[in-house]
């Protein structure tokens, strides 16, 4: 099982789900119709470092974070 | 780096920064202050944080200014900011006065477009996303 956690204000409490790569992740989140205004403009990180590739494998116990647009400053 | 819940102590954290580089022989300070103006009726702005992955933005800047000699700094608020008081302050230290120039302009436009910092408006005490002035960070879009 993996976690997926939403950062900010995406306001979703986190999911677990099977999952052995980035793509099937997103197979998944794309099914909740909660998600779609999100997932186009939404980064990813892989316990907490920034992932840019659907193929990166998973392993029991990793951690998704969803990060949406940002504005710090 | 340094987070604070709240306004940020502009003086005090601009003052100690100086005190702790007084003898390491840098020629340029170049401080940067983000201050909260009083626009559409807010009351204060609001950040959320997500401190592991900024923690790993900002080691990446050091290592970048250190392989040019420079050193940056940033404080950043958590929670609510009023108008009038500052959410982020930054500076870079170098030997000599280009590079900081140069640096500093890099360093908070990144922090702008890569700092995992999420913005609220505050109206009538309640919290508003601020969807129209955020940045998608790099790699956005990746599970759509």
């Amino acid at each position: 099982m993996v976690k997926v956690e939403f950062l900010g204000p995406i306001g979703k409490a986190p999911m677990e789900m099977e999952a052995a790569t980035l793509a099937d992740v997103s197979t998944q989140l794309k099914k909740d119709t909660s998600l779609i205004q999100w997932l186009d403009k939404c980064a990813v990180a892989l316990n907490d470092t920034m992932v840019n590739d659907l193929t990166t494998e998973l392993k029991d116990g990793d951690r998704v974070s969803i990060l949406p647009p940002v504005c710090g400053g | 780096m340094e987070l604070y819940n709240g306004p940020l102590d502009t003086k005090e954290i601009f003052g100690r920064w100086l005190d702790e580089q007084a003898e390491s022989n840098y020629g340029a300070y170049i401080p940067f202050v983000g201050t909260i103006r009083a626009e559409d009726d807010i009351e204060a702005l609001s950040f959320d944080i997500y401190e592991p992955v900024l923690q790993k933005w900002f080691d990446e800047w050091q290592k970048k200014a250190a392989a040019l000699g420079a050193v940056v700094k940033m404080a950043h608020s958590i929670g609510d900011v009023p108008v009038h008081t500052s959410s982020y302050v930054s500076a870079v230290f170098s030997p000599k006065r280009r590079v900081a120039l140069e640096l500093i302009d890099e360093f908070v436009e990144d922090f702008k477009a890569n700092a995992p910092i999420w913005k609220y408006d505050v109206k009538n005490g309640e919290r508003i996303y601020a969807a129209d002035r955020s940045t998608p960070m790099n790699g956005a879009g990746l599970l759509q």
